[in-house]
């Protein structure tokens, strides 16, 4: 085989070299200015981040076991955006004197995940896929528990190993099955064998609870608030938005390729799952006074939206996916980073902590605002396009009532968002949050987030690449 | 470029204005430019509207303009405006700019308060001028958001809870919009081709019935929701009542009329075999809307609940004269929705006026205004006689129109529900002269009251702006109902071609 062919995999390659080069940075500084690594890394990935947007080649290697498009690139460029957002809001945090000793470990093992990620989504066959899946998934335990001194942060690497093992278990043994009934883990082979049979219906279900798990969908999602609450919040919003992100990407492609021929029946399956997700999120949600618990909760209601968009199961579906994924990205990392901008100023993280915050911070509470307004769907932000879009994508596929359903949540999922602004808004409060500078970084990565809500719902051509992109699964 | 375009530019241009001024001096004197300036743009819409009409200009839209936005959805910039939306631009002009001045003194967060108002009236503008369902959803939801915020931030009373019931419910009503609007777009091209988000593209075509007999109740109650039907109108009374002035203004005068023109423009002429269908259910609800918000408004003590529920009641009357479909109905319809967005309008303004200066909207404690504030009292009665329609003011021209082309329909249910509906004005006429006996006739209750100062000039100019507008549509009505009129009949063609009646 030509190693030139390697080319097609680059944007791991460029992870794993950019977390070498942040290994062997580490060994080269001295203990006492270990905060210069913090600059270097962010430094490097925003390269590797701007490099994996130059169009480059697309195709398989070995033997069909890695595939990589236009599609796959363009995911991959989703997820490489959230995480450089999300280093930049952890700087400060990172600065801090328990943290600055650890903080090439947060870099090495965040990439580390991501190139997990990478490997999932461009998987060919189960194989690849179930390595990359777990290479993104058991540095997060890690992450999880990265304030280890804090008994919260490692009870949450504890439940985050555990729950995860649990479920990897469930999707093994699910694609076992799939592998008797099909006898190949390719998804090209499995394909043409797939059918309504018993067997390959039951593994198809207990794959989709292993999904469900990383997905966190209603009745997974158990897991998902304790360790949201737990995890420092640079890892909070990682597990929310690219961890998620990356599930939801893999899901769907293997839903629409490797399943399309049971495609009626998984849909009776998502649907279920859409409306329990969606409605019991909202439910929970509703009652969260901690910030990171409601945002928990807050994503997984986003979680069921997206079951939507896989629903329309067409180029469509697929685009609204990847859209609104992309969306959600800039969106929640900008409610995430105002989270983390104040807790890491005044330690505040609970809603009613916020009361009176426009007064303090009304820049922080704007953004909040508009991240908020977006995850309700309300335009003129980024998340009306997105949530539209997917609506439109169920609606095409004829699931008007579930659409109804589904914009019912919405409306109620407002309530819930409104509290927030209502708090920094509305709500008097005689000792508000005091009002802070944040640092650079953190500022560079709250103005991404703002200009992303702005400009990927106004700049068509976004969507009508995504559009136009999305049909290669369906050759 | 379009002069359509300006109405959205504009108030864009000037929000960014205010964000570089640096005290509410500042802010409300750039509110003020930018929404003069969209005052007169409005009346030269007018006037180039009636000209083109005099010159024979036959096109249905005028001023159109088509970018296509997201290709691969057919979704489109598409504008142009008929006369109907040529009347309702120049009525949202006329009572933002009355808003404006009537929240001069708003210092408490103020260029907040007013970008937010403005929000509000691009989101207003957009709507009315869109030809683009997606387009005209956004604005939609566009004009409602910002009211969360106007009320729960500005606003009086229990403000946090009737702003969250005011939002939900209008976002609850946007919901259900949002199905009609894919059943819609998917229903746009039954014989193949390619999918559409266009009215007037959809217009041509006949949607299939059975998915207009689904996606009508969503479409109609969806707007309806906004325009305050029966039984959802129960944001309404809260909302207006804990809103400040000028968004109490805006929303009964304006806002409320979204909902009307989406019922017609959307709704009913895009489905009229199901409009025809289920008219009478509807018919029914608005009925009620109608006289239930006038006897409502009688056992109200406070002011703005008293001018809440009798919007209520004449929007019911709105919605109630569309679905009479005839051409008189119609074209009173829509005199009726910029005759009481003025006068309610004008209404809110004084109620807040008077609040400033009395601090209460409780009718008993207040008695014989017209004696320590006879420019406020004065206007007060004129907006009331408008609201109870007495000949030469808008509301009568409106009702008259309204009932003599319901009474058109020859069978026994409209004949019915023509006379119940009409009973209202009676009914009008007791909270109005009620009210007006109360608090401006008699003798002066609280002597605090007697040191009451009377309107000051931006006052002055914010309500004479609305009673001249009030009067003009009082004396002289044909123009505006010759500029609704032809607009009308592409809309009546289509919705009585399938008349059973």
């Amino acid at each position: 085989m030509d190693f030139g062919q390697f080319i097609l995999m680059r944007h791991e390659l460029l992870l794993i070299l950019a977390a070498v080069i942040v290994l062997i940075a580490e060994l080269a500084v001295s203990e006492s200015s270990k905060a210069r690594i913090i600059p270097f890394a962010l430094g490097l990935f925003a390269l590797v981040t701007i490099a994996g947007f130059i169009p480059g080649e697309t195709g398989t290697l070995f033997g069909g076991s890695y595939q990589s498009n236009e599609l796959t690139t363009m995911m991959k460029n989703v997820l490489n955006m959230g995480v450089l957002i999300i280093f930049l809001q952890s700087e400060s945090w990172l600065k801090k004197p328990e943290n600055v000793d650890k903080a090439s470990e947060y870099f090495v093992l965040t990439l580390a995940t991501l190139v997990g990620m990478n490997y999932m989504i461009s998987a060919g066959d189960f194989l690849i896929f179930y390595v990359g899946l777990e290479t993104a998934t058991i540095p997060i335990a890690g992450l999880a528990a990265f304030d280890k001194l804090k008994s919260r942060s490692a009870e949450a690497g504890i439940k985050l190993i555990l729950s995860s093992a649990l479920s990897s278990g469930i999707l093994l043994f699910g694609l076992s099955m799939i592998y008797g009934a099909t006898g190949s883990i390719y998804f090209a082979d499995v394909l043409k064998n797939v059918s309504a049979t018993p067997l390959i219906i039951m593994g198809f279900i207990f794959f989709v609870a292993g999904m469900g798990f990383k997905i966190s969908l209603v009745p997974f999602h158990f897991w998902t608030a304790d360790v949201y609450e737990g995890a420092p919040i640079g890892v909070t919003s990682y597990l929310s938005v690219v961890s998620k992100g990356a599930a939801v990407f893999i899901f769907t492609i293997v839903l629409f390729t490797v399943f399309r021929p049971i495609m009626e029946q998984w849909q009776h399956l998502i649907y279920t799952l859409a409306v329990m997700t969606m409605t019991l999120a909202n439910l929970f949600a509703l009652r969260q006074d901690n910030l990171k618990r409601f945002l928990a909760f807050s994503s997984i209601a986003q979680a069921g939206f997206i079951l939507l968009g896989i629903l329309g199961a067409n180029g469509m579906g697929m685009a609204s996916v990847v859209y609104f994924v992309l969306v959600y990205v800039f969106t929640n990392l900008g409610a995430f980073g105002v989270v983390a901008a104040v807790s890491a100023a005044s330690g505040v993280e609970t809603i009613s902590g916020y009361n009176g915050l426009y007064k303090t911070n009304p820049k922080l509470s704007l953004l909040m605002t508009l991240s908020l307004f977006s995850l309700a769907g309300i335009p003129p932000v980024a998340g009306f396009f997105g949530k539209f879009f997917l609506f439109t994508s169920a609606a095409g596929s004829g699931y008007f009532i579930l659409v109804l359903i589904a914009v019912l949540n919405a409306t109620i999922s407002l309530y819930y968002y409104l509290r927030v602004v209502k708090a920094m808004f509305i709500d008097a409060n005689e000792d508000p949050a005091p009002t802070f500078r944040s640092s650079n970084a953190m500022r560079l990565g709250l103005i991404m987030c703002l200009a992303g809500m702005f400009i990927i719902g106004f700049a068509s051509t976004i969507f009508d690449y995504l559009r136009n992109i999305s049909d290669v699964l369906f050759n | 470029m379009n002069i359509l375009s300006l109405f959205v530019v504009v108030p864009v241009l000037t929000i960014v204005g205010i964000l570089f001024t640096k005290d509410f001096k500042g802010a409300r004197v750039v509110s003020a430019i930018g929404m003069s300036i969209q005052l007169v743009l409005a009346a030269a819409l007018i006037l180039m509207y009636l000209g083109a009409r005099k010159a024979g200009v036959t096109d249905e839209m005028l001023w159109t303009a088509d970018y296509t936005w997201f290709k691969s959805l057919n979704i489109h910039y598409a504008i142009g405006v008929d006369g109907i939306a040529v009347a309702m631009i120049g009525l949202t002009a006329i009572v933002v700019f009355a808003g404006i001045f009537a929240s001069w003194e708003v210092e408490y967060l103020s260029r907040e308060f007013f970008i937010s108002l403005i929000l509000l009236a691009t989101g207003v503008f957009g709507f009315f001028i869109s030809l683009d369902l997606f387009t005209m959803f956004l604005f939609y939801e566009l004009a409602v958001i910002p009211m969360y915020l106007l009320i729960g931030v500005w606003g009086s009373g229990p403000k946090e809870a009737s702003a969250m019931k005011l939002t939900l419910m209008l976002m609850g009503g946007s919901a259900l919009l949002m199905v009609g609007l894919f059943g819609l777009y998917y229903n746009s091209a039954p014989d193949g081709g390619s999918l559409t988000w266009n009215i007037l593209e959809i217009a041509k075509i006949k949607i299939p019935v059975e998915a207009q007999r689904f996606f009508f109740p969503f479409t109609f109650i969806g707007f309806g929701i906004l325009g305050a039907l029966f039984p959802f109108h129960t944001w309404s009374p809260d909302g207006h009542a804990s809103a400040p002035t000028a968004v109490s203004m805006l929303h009964a005068g304006v806002l409320m009329k979204l909902g009307g023109y989406g019922c017609f423009r959307v709704a009913m002429f895009l489905m009229p075999e199901a409009a025809n269908e289920m008219a009478w259910i509807f018919i029914i609800l608005t009925t009620i809307s109608v006289v239930y918000g006038a006897f409502g408004a009688i056992w109200q003590k406070d002011l703005k609940f008293i001018n809440a529920y009798s919007s209520v009641s004449h929007c019911g009357l709105v919605i109630f004269a569309l679905l009479m479909m005839n051409q008189t109905a119609m074209d009173g319809a829509i005199l009726q929705m910029i005759s009481h967005g003025l006068m309610t309008a004008l209404f809110f303004a004084l109620i807040g006026m008077i609040y400033g200066r009395t601090h209460t909207r409780n009718i008993t404690e207040m008695g014989g205004l017209m004696k320590v504030i006879p420019f406020l009292a004065v206007v007060y009665m004129i907006a009331g006689f408008a609201s109870l329609g007495l000949p030469g003011l808008s509301g009568f021209v409106a009702e008259m129109t309204v009932f003599v082309g319901s009474f058109q329909h020859q069978d026994t249910f409209h004949r019915v529900v023509t006379i119940i509906a009409a009973s209202s004005i009676v009914i009008t006429a007791v909270y109005i002269l009620r009210v007006v006996g109360m608090i401006l006739l008699g003798p002066v209750k609280d002597p605090h009251h007697l040191e009451l100062t009377d309107a000051k000039w931006f006052e002055r100019l914010s309500t004479i702006t609305l009673v001249l507008s009030v009067a003009a549509i009082g004396i002289a009505p044909l123009w505006l109902s010759d500029m609704i009129q032809a607009s009308l009949e592409p809309i009546v063609a289509k919705l009585t071609v399938f008349n059973p009646f």
